[in-house]
């Protein structure tokens, strides 16, 4: 296994025109969490990206409120590879307890901006160095001391500004943006940013080449992050139930499903046409869920690791009962503490199968807020339609970083309610629940309060026959297990495709998912300039499409590429391909950070050489 | 009551549509008596059988669902888990009238921080404990409502103090807390009939013999036991909505309570008057009645005031499985301007 090992320099070649790099760098800063750092970083991409410069960010932090050192980093790259890298041009180092590592993250010849009143160890001659009075700027702020601190970040703002040659008036617009337009946050900041500006002109000589400059490349793009955009997929799904339990990375999902469904989502009346619940657990989150899908209700949950396993018998038994569910897993490293804010693809096969039982659930797989917008919808049709539940996969990366992207389509398709029956309907063709009339293994439903006699059933989760009553006989459980296995077979017509790249030439391909998409795409083009073409195929549900089939086929190799360890997706893909398997190679890492592109080129050159015979220097 | 003709009640159907499949249970087993009290309240209430969703959780009490009101939706759950189906259930359709069936292990045990939630949010739902304070269905644990000190064939001597769940439900605020016998259908009915019309989650413990595993004459989960020692704290009726109170009721000797839908309970004391509306009153007199070794029954406590989780969720009229497209999906023009703003 290759170790992403952060001192490994960046690859890929730096354009220079006329001695500057325009539009192509890393940030990194660095600071203990808690200090307020994340509004300076927030407003330093927002004003990157309407700049017109494809950027993104993201938060590297540890699981503390305040004190423990926490990372930002953003990244600027005309050419639009977003993907986070290990290590960066330019540092601004606010943590004097990380300062000696965060030095040795510096790409050669990068910038280090500094506090000058920390003392750090300024060790690498290779660096332009670059000293901020943060203390005298924020002492001259007209705020109260303990407001100091805060303050002082946004010094860093105004240095990178006059540094990077990022426009104020940019700056000014991301402050209003960030403060709602409070008119007097955005002055007092503005007001620092400005004169460390002005300090910056008047004490500082560049000697580094970083520069930005106005770029129409953003031009049609929106930013924002998977969490949100997936809270909005919801509420124009036509969400009326969501019961959740606060854990990281998932609980912005359910503040921003509040925050926009209590403008969205009001009746006539001035009356919620929705509900949504803190629960006291995952178990009586999920619970709820359940409840309300089997009461008509469009229902979903957001959760992660920890609260997939709570969830994973009501999962089940959903599965056996056929109640549709929207359960959303913004994955995270688990178990329990440790790693608990870094960001995993690790719940790949807990999702698949969860539950007792011979289960496999449908799982949506969203690589971008754009999808994260449309499975938010689409989740519901599709759980309603199959009448059973369907798991969102997002990460931490995806769900709570700032992410470039294209405008949200609105849903042209009507609201797919599923097979649900009206009390005409029972009264003029009988009612049997769980009957394969149709032959698609998806039986008909009633909802509790149909009037018509014949229309209730009884509910229950492994045992029971066509017509819902209790049975124990071998033939009724078997007729259902088979009718349940079709049913996810008709699931196909329904799930999102894959997105495919086919490169004519390539002996391998790349089978990826999720937030790893950025990186798999930036090390195709590195590997196309090292000479070796690849095809892509980017998955977007489970049960797999058939089409991977045809897509192993047509390659030597493919390489399943993920961000876990044991290499989940890739196990999945092999029982579904058994014939294939020889073709299908793991290529499996997670430390707890975002996958790179870095990290995915030098893999995939090492296992190369591995299969041609012959190690490349 | 009945009304039209002696076999219809007041939607024209008989006490036949209210019944539910042939038991399973052991003959003698107290949760037959109450389910024959829940056929009996639902018939004379004169409930749509449709509307009525029957939630229940693992065990024998939470089967017994099966064996009454065989035309209303039931959903049989997981192991401690009914009342957050039941509360999913009634905030997607706020107009079901919900009857949660739990037993004293899937309530006092795997499910207490459901059964405490529950009632803290006030999910509008009748929550029926048969408690037997024994493990039936896996043949004979002790539960967490067994007596201390009690013997049992296999599993020895229980060294645990017995929780008591109405206490339980008065310190989790729940509005509406009583405890019977299912030895006396005459108070179970009235209490089932209040408790449906009762605007919260409205607990009756009831007290239900298991015939097969903890009947000893000592044990007060036993039929004997609870025939001796029950004490009850008044005599209980039910008055419908427009219904003249017809009895004479000697002066000074009743009290009553006004539902939330517009229903009366009347309260008859039997020895001293007892006022369920004070919550210090009503633990103090379950303490008392521990000490004392006595099953005292009736309504132990009532507060109408809490509002219900349809209500502090501003739910709209409609039940939300039942809005229209057009109220669940905001309009094209509301998505572009968020997106405006990104």
């Amino acid at each position: 296994m290759v170790i992403a090992d952060p001192l490994t320099e960046n690859i890929g070649s730096e354009q220079k025109r006329n001695g500057k790099v325009i539009n192509d760098f890393s940030i990194l800063v660095a600071t203990p969490n808690g200090s307020g750092s994340q509004t300076s970083n927030l407003v330093l991409l927002r004003a990157l990206f309407k700049m017109g410069v494809p950027s993104s960010g993201k938060n590297l932090f540890p699981s503390n409120i305040q004190g423990m050192p926490t990372w930002y980093s953003i990244r600027c790259c005309q050419d639009g590879y977003v993907s986070w890298r290990e290590r960066a041009e330019i540092a601004v180092l606010m943590n004097p307890a990380t300062a000696p590592d965060d030095i040795a993250k510096i790409q050669p010849g990068g910038v280090c901006l500094y506090p000058e009143s920390a003392v750090n160890e300024l060790t690498r001659g290779d660096l332009n160095y670059y000293p901020m009075p943060t203390k005298q700027l924020s002492k001259e702020a007209p705020v109260s001391a303990s407001m100091r601190p805060y303050i002082a970040n946004m010094v860093y703002v105004g240095v990178l500004a006059h540094v990077l040659g990022i426009e104020i008036t940019e700056i000014e617009a991301a402050l209003r943006w960030q403060f709602s337009n409070r008119d007097k946050l955005v002055q007092l900041n503005l007001s620092v940013i400005t004169a460390a500006e002005e300090w910056a002109s008047q004490n500082l000589t560049k000697t580094d080449p970083y520069v930005v400059e106005r770029s129409s490349a953003t031009e049609g793009l929106m930013m924002i992050d998977g969490n949100s955009a997936a809270a909005l997929g919801a509420i124009y799904g036509g969400m009326t139930v969501m019961s959740w339990y606060p854990i990281t990375p998932s609980t912005s999902l359910a503040d921003k499903l509040s925050h926009y469904a209590k403008d969205l989502r009001r009746s006539d009346t001035g009356k919620n046409t929705y509900a949504i619940v803190q629960a006291e657990d995952e178990l009586a989150a999920i619970g709820m869920v359940i409840g309300a899908g089997w009461a008509g209700a469009r229902a979903m949950t957001a959760t992660s690791g920890p609260g997939i396993s709570l969830m994973s018998e009501f999962a089940g038994f959903g599965y056996y009962a056929e109640i549709p569910a929207v359960i959303w897993d913004i994955q995270r490293v688990g178990p329990s503490t440790g790693l608990p804010t870094r960001v995993s693809q690790g719940d790949v096969t807990a999702c698949y199968w969860s539950g007792h039982g011979d289960t496999e659930h449908v799982c949506l797989l969203p690589g971008n807020p754009a999808e994260c917008f449309e499975f938010g919808w689409r989740a519901f049709d599709i759980a309603e339609r199959l009448q059973t539940p369907v798991f969102v996969l997002s990460d931490l990366d995806l769900g709570m970083n700032n992410w470039m992207t294209t405008p949200f389509d609105y849903p042209e398709e009507p609201l797919d309610r599923g097979k649900v029956l009206t009390a005409k309907d029972v009264s003029s063709n009988g009612f049997h629940r769980y009957l394969d009339v149709d032959d698609d293994g998806i039986p008909y439903r009633t909802l509790p309060g149909n009037e018509q006699n014949g229309s209730a059933y009884f509910t229950r989760g492994s045992g029971h026959n066509a017509d819902a009553m209790y049975s124990e006989d071998p033939k009724d459980y078997l007729e259902n297990m088979k009718r349940l296995k079709k049913k996810l077979n008709t699931a196909q017509a329904y799930l999102p495709q894959p997105v495919t790249v086919l490169e004519h030439n390539a002996d391998i391909g790349f089978i990826g998912f999720g937030s790893t998409d950025p990186a798999i795409t930036e090390a195709r083009d590195l590997l196309a300039a090292e000479g070796l073409a690849s095809s892509y195929l980017r998955l977007r549900a489970l049960p797999a499409s058939t089409s991977i089939t045809n897509f192993v086929n047509t390659h030597n190799r493919v390489y399943v590429i993920e961000l876990n360890v044991d290499g989940q997706l890739h196990k999945v893909i092999r029982l579904q391909l058994p014939n294939l398997n020889t073709q299908l190679l793991s290529l499996a890492y997670c430390d707890g950070q975002p996958l790179t592109a870095n990290w995915i080129t030098k893999s995939v050159l090492d296992k190369e050489a591995e299969e041609n015979g012959t190690r490349k220097q | 009551m009945a009304r039209g003709n002696n076999n219809t009640n007041s939607i024209g159907l008989t006490k036949t549509d209210y019944r539910g499949k042939d038991t399973t249970l052991c003959a003698g087993c107290g949760h037959i008596s109450i389910g024959s009290q829940i056929i009996t309240t639902a018939f004379e209430l004169g409930l749509q059988p449709e509307k009525i969703i029957k939630i229940s959780g693992i065990g024998c009490s939470s089967k017994s669902p099966a064996y009454f009101l065989s035309r209303s939706f039931a959903f049989n759950a997981l192991h401690g888990r009914m009342p957050s189906v039941a509360s999913g259930a009634m905030l997607a359709n706020r107009h079901l009238i919900a009857i949660g069936i739990s037993g004293d292990g899937d309530t006092g045990s795997i499910g207490l921080g459901q059964f405490k939630h529950a009632m803290r949010r006030n999910t509008p739902m009748v929550y029926i404990v048969e408690n037997n304070g024994v493990y039936g269905l896996t043949k004979g644990q002790f539960s967490a409502t067994a007596d201390e000190g009690q013997e049992l064939k296999y599993y020895g001597t229980n060294e645990l103090p017995p929780m008591d769940l109405c206490l339980e439900a008065i310190v989790s605020d729940c509005g509406f807390v009583a405890r019977s016998f299912a030895g006396d259908p005459k108070q179970v009915r009235p209490l089932l009939k209040a408790a449906i019309s009762y605007n919260g989650t409205a607990l009756l413990d009831i007290v239900s013999p298991c015939v097969a595993f903890n009947n000893a004459a000592d044990s007060t989960k036993g039929y004997d036991w609870a025939r001796d020692n029950d004490t009850p704290l008044h005599d209980i009726s039910y008055i419908p909505l427009h219904e003249e109170i017809t009895a004479d009721y000697e002066p000074g000797t009743t009290s009553s309570v006004t539902l939330h839908d517009g229903s009366s309970i009347i309260l008859r004391k039997v020895d001293e008057n007892y006022d369920p509306t004070s919550r210090t009153t009503a633990l103090r007199t379950l303490e008392d009645a521990k000490e004392k070794n006595m099953l005292l029954t009736g309504l132990l406590y009532y507060n109408p005031r809490r509002a219900s989780l349809v209500e502090s969720e501003r739910l709209t009229d409609t039940a939300l499985s039942h809005l229209s497209e057009t109220e669940l999906r905001p309009s094209e023009e509301s998505l572009k301007t968020i997106m405006t703003n990104l």
